[in-house]
């Protein structure tokens, strides 16, 4: 078995550097793309659209239909894992486990047992993680608010610097993340439920679609941006650096919910109970 | 670009990519994948394409190495292929 996999690998890896070999040298300024495609977008991002940065009118401007795709794919995956791994609340642990807050003693109480009330007095701890953790989280608690407001920086400011919808959409989700991480997922869930962020993965996908359709509404192609001059009271071309925040905000929304959805089912097993 | 430091990186890949591939400890292995995706980044970074290190620095090395992780752990730790 091991053998005829070995094979295989190499008569498919060897055709696809036959295959790689037709392709034009890296920086090749003779090659189809630089010749064609790459000198209008050098020349025009900036007059049609007024964004600086050429990636980011590339991205989701010139190849909108593709980047809505591409959030469709992120959307999908979040959903799948959902199917995957959710389980039912009823498969509860068999055993809490407990922390009186003054003392340091830890409780283990049996399913059945009576819980004490979630107070200033006890706290409940993930069976697998006991250790007291008071620099994590006063750290995580410091460091969480940079993190997201770099997180909307980094979607609000990828018309003029590299960054966008996904790099600040995962940024965002990987701060609650790391509010789960430092503190525990339950919290995390408080924080930001399990309905309001699958919820969320839609509303991005929803968000991106929408302001295609929206132009569709102003007797326009499906995202192209310039037709909703007349509704933001602009001309066209900063209607169109308009239309590509208001996709990378839905980009953005899909992304870091569904990357708290990934967590939340993989570090809990689909339990939402404990985790990580 | 010196291409000394494009060569160390790029020698930093493969051996970091063989690495994750060749652990038997998977949280080793994810870890490693998570160097690999660094080196990956700082690949991109030096080619200039800034936008795709920033993508592969958030996803790759950063939340998918954290993802990983949290499978590890409710899986066996050790593989036994």
């Amino acid at each position: 078995m091991k053998i005829t996999g070995l094979i295989l690998l190499v008569l498919l890896g060897g055709f696809l550097f036959y295959g790689a070999l037709d392709f034009p040298v890296w920086g090749d300024p003779n090659s189809p793309a630089s010749s064609h495609l790459s000198p209008y977008y050098i020349e025009h991002s900036f007059s049609d659209t007024s964004v600086p940065n050429i990636v980011t009118s590339v991205l989701a401007d010139y190849r909108g239909f593709d980047t809505m795709f591409e959030t469709i794919v992120i959307f999908t995956a979040g959903i799948a894992c959902i199917f995957l791994l959710k389980t039912s609340k009823t498969s509860a642990p068999e055993s809490r486990m407990y922390r009186h807050i003054p003392t340091g003693i830890t409780l283990r109480i049996e399913k059945g047992g009576k819980y004490p009330e979630e107070s200033g007095h006890f706290e409940r701890i993930d069976s697998v993680w006991i250790p007291y953790d008071l620099i994590i989280r006063t750290t995580c608690r410091m460091i969480i608010p940079f993190i997201q407001v770099f997180a909307l920086y980094v979607i609000a400011h990828g018309h003029h610097s590299p960054g966008g919808g996904f790099q600040g959409g995962v940024i965002l989700g990987a701060s609650l993340v790391l509010f789960a991480i430092g503190f525990n997922l339950r919290m995390a869930i408080r924080q930001m439920g399990e309905k309001i962020t699958i919820f969320m993965c839609g509303l991005g996908v929803l968000i991106y679609a929408g302001t295609g359709v929206l132009s569709m509404f102003f007797k326009s192609n499906f995202l192209d941006y310039s037709a909703l001059a007349p509704l933001l009271g602009t001309n066209t071309v900063i209607a169109r650096s308009f239309g590509i925040l208001f996709v990378e905000i839905g980009v953005g929304i899909a992304v870091m919910a569904v990357m708290i959805v990934l967590y939340y089912n993989l570090a809990s097993a689909g339990k939402y109970d404990e985790g990580l | 670009m010196i291409w000394q430091i494009e060569l160390i990186i790029l020698v930093l890949v493969v051996l970091f990519g063989i690495g994750a591939l060749a652990a038997k400890d998977l949280l080793s292995a994810a870890i490693l994948f998570g160097a690999y995706s660094f080196m990956l980044c700082l690949l991109w970074a030096i080619m200039g394409a800034v936008d795709v290190a920033f993508t592969e620095a958030s996803v790759g090395a950063g939340i998918s190495t954290v993802l990983f992780v949290s499978a590890v752990l409710r899986t066996t730790r050790r593989s036994d292929n």
